[in-house]
């Protein structure tokens, strides 16, 4: 038996009503920032994953070639030069072999695969398309883009002569696995080859435009020689991907776009949708301070003749401030439980609510225990700060004042 | 035998500042053998529920000093007047003051909860002696609001000597309390006087009550006659 567990229990156990008012507001406030939270995580990390489905995190490709003046200015001198910036016409990556061992050596570096690409035409009974045409080394490609999630038929495979297509260019040229298309580059070099899969992108677009053939198909096809144009790069820590690049464009001398800065507008819609929900968390979390000291302050101007006799007796300022400090917090902890509860409660019967046409949910809602875990220490924290005025104010209660009352 | 308590010229004044100052004890000089049972009586406003406050370490004299169980216990901060109100004095009030949260028992332990932040078995069986002393062992787990304004003053009187201490101070114990009962009340005071060993001092307007005391302190206008 503690004396302020003991006597913190009792009075808020004496105090039913008060004690159910200040739990129900401590519960609903919780229960509303564990939905946010939860239906915000789980819509952005959604949003995050289906775009970058089809997206390496980081993509490096050529530096752009410079104009470097044949003859530097004179001191003192200016130049008056009207200059014109360079085509980057057959501006490839030369000697990648090195450049890509390097990059998959990088820490935090799961997976990067060299990447030929440039336009094309995919032809078929008469029908022209154009695409875009992706040379990869298949094995490497696959540690950067997940596709088995991808196959709609066929099988995963890219041996010489053969392609990975999209849906949509298979059903605009009445293609399936097996069948053969002509490819053609701008150059006009062509090549007659197999469709091994068809796959599904997960965009319209993307479904249409991209050809996957093997490295060396591309290279001969766009005429690159050995060369290729971009290496793609996975990393283990998505949201680093700006850091990776800006020290992957630093080792290998090539220019290095982050997935943050290829979706620039993306990502700032996920800032704001960020910041807005840390406001309303913010501004329910002081709420639900407030009704926690509002009430206690009342249970201290009730109890003033027990405080006071407690006090008589002996009992030390700093057991009374105790006493009502762990109220705060057996209030927030408890409120949290609860209210933890049920904002997963709600946030589970909005995802079996919100459905896409196909009847599957419209996004996964984000509850993990780390979510619980901080939501019941925020709880306890911020219910002790809101118990520090009232308990300040029982500690400080005059006994001879108290009693006399 | 020694002296328990020993106040030297002990004045307290209210107000000051805007408000006029009225001082209320003018110069009190009194001694408390250990194991006397003494009745503190005088007209209301004479200034007895303030010398006892003062006593009790509740509020401090504005001059003179206090000695409590042969130590200065004037002048303390409140952290120190705490520690020795818990250790040497016991309080008794006109309406008991029982905690309305906590059974009998749990009342009577709550010195010596509030004192040490734990209790011991000793401590246990302490508190159910007492009980049983005064007629209360049935009713021990019972909460005050089940208890008659007799039975919780016998509650409020053992919870005063839990921490076995030197001296007991009540302002009026019996003040609400029906003639019959204030008469068993006073008994009973008396009785644990002798047994405990515990010294008494007792605020009291009843006259035939007073008259009991071995010892009587007469206050008038804020000094003893
Ligand atoms: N905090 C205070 N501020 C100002 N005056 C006070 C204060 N406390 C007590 N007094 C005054 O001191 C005087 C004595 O009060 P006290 O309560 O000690 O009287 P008492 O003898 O106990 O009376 P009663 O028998 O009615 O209880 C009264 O005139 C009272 O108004
Ligand atoms: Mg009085």
């Amino acid at each position: 038996m503690n004396f302020v567990w003991t006597v913190a229990w009792r009075l808020l156990r004496e105090g039913r009503f008060q004690s159910a008012l200040i739990l129900g507001g401590v519960c609903i406030g919780v229960a509303v920032v564990v939905y946010i939270t939860a239906i915000v995580n789980g819509l952005q990390a959604t949003i995050v994953e289906r775009t970058l489905s089809s997206q390496a995190h980081v993509v490096l490709r050529p530096a752009d070639r410079l104009n470097q003046p044949v003859m530097p200015a004179a001191k003192g001198a200016i130049a008056l030069a009207d200059v014109r910036k360079r085509t980057q016409r057959e501006n490839t990556i030369a000697n990648w072999a090195r450049l890509l061992q390097l990059v998959k050596a990088t820490p935090t570096v799961t997976g990067a695969a060299a990447m030929a690409s440039g336009p094309g035409v995919a032809q078929q009974g008469g029908v022209r398309k154009s695409v875009t045409l992706m040379g990869v080394n298949l094995a490497d490609y696959r540690q950067v883009v997940r596709l088995d999630n991808k196959l709609v038929s066929g099988q995963l495979q890219l041996g010489s002569g053969q392609v990975l297509i999209g849906k949509e260019l298979a059903a605009d040229l009445g293609l399936t696995p097996g069948s053969r298309l002509r490819l053609q580059s701008a150059s006009g070099a062509q090549d007659s080859v197999q469709v091994s899969a068809v796959l599904d992108f997960g965009i319209k677009d993307l479904n249409r435009r991209w050809v996957l053939l093997p490295l060396r198909s591309a290279q001969n096809l766009l005429g690159y020689r050995l060369d290729i144009t971009e290496i793609y790069v996975r990393t283990s820590r998505l949201y680093e991907a700006e850091t990776l690049a800006a020290n992957l464009s630093a080792a290998t001398g090539l220019t290095a776009d982050s997935w943050q800065s290829s979706n620039g507008q993306l990502v700032t819609a996920l800032k704001s949708q960020r910041a807005s929900s840390l406001m309303i968390r913010v501004f329910v979390t002081f709420a639900v301070a407030l009704s926690i000291a509002s009430v206690l302050v009342v249970s201290v101007v009730q109890r003033q003749r027990e405080i006071g006799i407690l006090r008589a007796m002996g009992t030390p300022a700093a057991r009374i401030l105790g006493v009502f400090l762990l109220q705060g917090g057996i209030v927030g902890l408890l409120g949290s439980l609860l209210g933890s509860l049920l904002g997963a409660g709600m946030a589970v019967g909005f995802s079996r609510i919100a459905h896409t046409e196909d009847g599957s949910p419209l996004f996964p809602v984000a509850l993990d225990s780390e979510l619980f875990v901080s939501t019941a220490l925020i709880a306890f924290a911020v219910g002790v700060l809101a118990a520090l005025l009232p308990a300040l104010r029982a500690a400080r209660l005059d006994p001879v004042e108290a009693i006399r009352g | 035998m020694a002296d328990v308590l020993l106040l030297q010229a002990v004045r307290k004044s209210y107000g000051g500042g805007a408000s006029p100052r009225v001082e209320v004890l003018h110069g009190i000089d009194m001694a408390l053998e250990e194991g006397s049972f003494a009745a503190l009586i005088g007209p209301s406003g004479s200034g007895k529920s303030t010398l006892l406050n003062i006593i009790g370490l509740l509020e401090p004299p504005t001059a003179g000093e206090l000695h409590l169980a042969g130590k200065l216990a004037s002048g303390l901060d409140d952290a120190a007047r705490t520690t020795l109100r818990n250790r040497y004095l016991g309080f008794i009030f006109q309406f008991h003051h029982l905690l309305p949260a906590f059974s009998a028992e749990e009342n009577v332990l709550m010195p010596m909860l509030a004192g040490v932040g734990r209790i011991s078995r000793a401590d246990r069986e302490r508190a159910r002696m007492l009980l049983q002393r005064v007629g209360l062992a049935e009713h021990a787990h019972k909460r005050p609001l089940q208890l008659s304004g007799g039975q919780q003053q016998r509650v409020a009187i053992v919870r005063a000597l839990m921490n076995r201490p030197r001296l007991v101070l009540a302002d009026e114990p019996t003040g609400n309390l029906d003639t019959q009962t204030a008469a068993e009340v006073f008994a009973l005071l008396h009785e644990l006087n002798r047994e405990e060993g515990t010294t008494f001092l007792i605020v009291t307007h009843d006259p035939r009550l007073a008259a009991t005391c071995p010892r009587q302190l007469k206050l008038l206008d804020g000094r003893l006659l």
